[in-house]
């Protein structure tokens, strides 16, 4: 018995994070927050060059065939880094619709193509999870009518994977007839969501889709949320022990009092448990299918709570400067946020966590 | 990634299974509660019978009693020992003094004592803590003062668990009174039976008595009693004090509560809307609020059972690994899920509520005296505001 990750998946992690330190610091996470709704081509071609867009896509597509595991320590380097990339639906959960539900011909079309970083995929998903207003996406004789809100990967993607109300998973091309789009500002300005507008839109369907696919979309989707706050949670408070270290008053740095210190410590105490929970439910997705659902639910909750209690502690130990756009700690603060609000908050997660257990209707 | 157990795991696990359920009498997997002992002749007897299967003290070496086992096999035992609900063994002897009797202890300590504690038949308590020396553990004050062939001691020792049941205690006692403080102390072997010693009980908050104040006045201690050498008695302390913190972790009781906590859950079914009569939110909405939040607590739960419990990980982490991760899993680990235990049973359970008023039926009993035992889980060995501060000098370099 091993629980561990292997010497590959580490060196996979060590390559993403000098890959990030390098071509993603702070100033570049800033420009590319003044253009929200807009992909960072050079970044994205850097990723390709190591595999990572594709990384889940068998080698038969020109993927890398690799895990959810290998997945989720990429992503939790990408949200360390609040790296600006499409990584959530392009190489997690619009991959993970057409190779569950796409026909051959869909797989052989797309996937080779984000396998090799050249094409963006959004994913329109948010309605099966809960229903805002008067949104929700019916099909009809083909065409699909109505609104989906926060479509993951919304920008300049090159097809989105729509859910319907009945567990239809549909291919749209972005400038199908009768399809508007609309960008949505949230506070997370390093990933972009946005809204689709159908009104009898022609859309390919994926012959495999069911409940179960759009399901385990949904699992894989958590699963990396809760991996992308654990790397920004880890990293605020890497941050904010190295202000204590630095940062004077009364004659001594702030992280020689013990109010601070134990703000910290509190801080490594609730992530250091929170990793073994992101790895063992990212490991259940490839290997335990029992497991996966509820663990995914799990993980995505408790690291939603977790990442709160990060980036408000980690704020606070970092005084009035952590509310300043110069230190650029809100980056963080505000991934985090978008984090825990996706695919479902704490809340609604955990009301299916005790539905998967038979506790509630 | 690799958490399968392999076949001579399972064959193992079969047979430690097995040996629990032909081995173990109801009574002992009845009687016990969560945390606390509460009748020594039933740990007793199953530390005899653990014993004589040469179960007793898995982790020590084999040349003094040890099984051999591996980290692997070790995690499945205990596993398993939790799953029966056997009681705990008492840590005093077999994961405390045993350990460092093994490490620093003589030779003709090692076998005058090992053979008693590895058999149950001699009970240890920890002489640490005193008045004016908790946390501060190093500004402890009893001292043994060299005559002769002997050490006469004198002060007091608290929170001493189980001294009433103890034959002998192991003391931190000062030998001198140097500049350093952790410089003039000392680790003596002390029989409770000897003249000068008085013990008085304590009572706790869960009405029961486990915890004791210890008094010494002119106590004779032969000098041979003495664990290695006079005046080094903090690197013993230290070391011991790392073997108690690893157990008290406490890698299976999170998992026996989440079992116990679903069971409560099951049994009491989704009528949460019409127990507490005081709320005048729907009985639906309260309902899926609190299925959402006993989700919430079990989440937890397992990210402690992933951290240290569903394989029992932590458990079988490198041991230079083990210091700093047995003070960040220890506070939170327990913490959580007393509370998760806790908060079912209020949430579900009318007898709960009966229990506050006066009326306890048999089987929240053990529940309360665990719970209540539990508000003393994060001050003893090492309160959890030391434990952070060990995080922040040992992980996080402040």
């Amino acid at each position: 018995m091993e629980f561990a990750l292997s010497e590959e998946q580490r060196l996979l992690q060590d390559s993403v994070r000098r890959f990030l330190e390098q071509n993603a610091p702070l100033d570049k996470v800033r420009l590319a927050a003044g253009n929200t709704h807009t992909v960072q081509r050079s970044l994205w071609a850097g990723a390709s060059e190591l595999g990572i867009p594709g990384m889940l896509i068998p080698e038969d597509f020109g993927g890398m065939g690799l895990g959810f595991l290998d997945a989720a320590i990429v992503y939790e380097m990408i949200g360390r880094h609040v790296a600006p990339l499409p990584f959530l639906g392009t190489t997690v959960m619009a991959p993970l619709a057409l190779m569950l539900a796409g026909s051959e011909a869909q797989q052989e079309k797309w996937l080779p193509k984000i396998a090799a970083g050249e094409i963006v995929a959004g994913v329109a998903i948010t309605e099966k999870i809960g229903i805002l207003e008067d949104a929700g996406v019916k099909a009809l004789n083909g065409k699909l009518t109505g609104k989906s809100l926060f479509v993951i990967d919304w920008a300049e993607a090159d097809f989105y994977i729509v859910a319907d109300s009945d567990h239809g998973l549909h291919l749209v091309l972005p400038d199908a007839k009768g399809l508007s789009r609309r960008a949505l500002n949230t506070i997370d300005k390093t990933r972009s969501v946005g809204e689709l507008v159908f009104d009898r839109v022609a859309a390919e369907p994926l012959p495999r889709s069911s409940a179960d696919a759009v399901a385990r979309m949904i699992d894989a989707g958590r699963v990396m949320l809760a991996a992308d706050t654990l790397g920004a949670g880890q990293m605020m408070l890497e941050k904010a022990v190295a202000y204590a270290g630095e940062r004077k008053q009364f004659g001594r740095v702030i992280g020689s009092f013990q109010a601070v210190k134990h703000l910290c410590a509190e801080m490594a105490a609730a992530l250091e448990p929170s990793r073994s929970l992101v790895w063992y439910a990212a490991h259940a997705l490839d290997e335990v299918p029992g497991d996966a659902r509820l663990m995914a639910c799990h993980a995505m909750s408790h690291l939603s709570e977790v990442g709160r209690f990060v980036a408000r502690t980690a704020t606070e130990v970092h005084g009035g400067m952590g509310f300043t756009d110069l230190l650029g700690l809100h980056y963080w603060f505000k991934r985090i946020g978008l984090d825990r609000q996706l695919l479902g908050g704490p809340e609604l997660v955990r009301l299916e966590a005790a539905r998967l257990q038979g506790w509630a209707a | 990634m690799n958490i399968d157990f392999t076949p001579e795991d399972e064959a193992f696990r079969d047979e430690v299974r097995g040996f629990i359920a032909a081995n173990l009498p109801p009574e002992c997997a009845d009687s016990p509660a969560l945390g606390v002992m509460t009748d020594k002749s039933v740990v007793k007897r199953w530390h005899k019978t653990l014993y004589e299967k040469g179960w007793a003290a898995p982790a020590w070496p084999e040349a003094y009693g040890g099984t051999g086992w591996n980290a692997t096999q070790r995690f499945i035992f205990n596993e398993e020992i939790a799953r029966a609900n056997a009681p705990r063994l008492m840590p005093f002897g077999l994961t405390m003094v045993g350990p460092v009797t093994c490490t620093f202890g003589s030779a003709e300590q090692k076998s005058r004592h090992l053979q008693g504690i590895l058999s149950g038949d001699v009970w240890w308590c920890q002489g640490y803590s005193e008045p004016g020396a908790g946390s501060d553990l190093a500004s402890l004050k009893t001292r043994a003062v060299r005559q002769g062939d002997h050490y006469v001691v004198n002060g007091q020792k608290i929170w001493t668990s189980y001294a009433h049941e103890a034959d002998w205690i192991f003391c931190l006692v000062r030998t001198e009174q140097s500049a350093k403080r952790q410089e003039g102390i000392s680790f003596l072997l002390i029989d409770m039976r000897t003249p000068g010693i008085e013990v008085r009980p304590i009572i706790s908050i869960a009405g029961l008595h486990h915890l004791n104040e210890v008094f010494f006045t002119n106590v004779k201690v032969p000098v041979q009693n003495l664990i290695g050498e006079e005046n080094k008695g903090w690197t013993y302390a230290k070391y011991l004090l790392v073997q108690e913190r690893t157990s008290i972790g406490g890698v299976p009781s999170p998992g026996r509560r989440l079992r116990i906590s679903r069971r409560w859950h099951e049994r009491s079914g989704t009528r949460m809307g019409g127990v507490d009569g005081r709320s005048r939110v729907p009985a639906q909405t309260r309902g899926d609020r609190s299925q959402a939040h006993q989700s919430r607590i079990h989440e937890s739960a397992d990210s402690r059972r992933c951290g240290g419990g569903k394989g029992g990980w932590t458990a079988i982490v490198p041991a230079e690994d083990r210091r700093k991760r047995g003070s960040a899993g220890f506070g939170r680990t327990r913490r959580r899920s007393r509370r998760l235990l806790y908060r079912t049973i209020r949430a579900r359970s009318p007898a709960w509520r009966r229990q506050r008023t006066g009326y306890r039926p048999a089987h929240t009993r053990n529940v309360w005296a665990d719970y209540g035992y539990g508000r003393a889980a994060s001050i003893y060995g090492g309160s959890n505001e030391i434990q952070h501060d060990v995080i922040s000098k040992a992980i996080l370099n402040l």
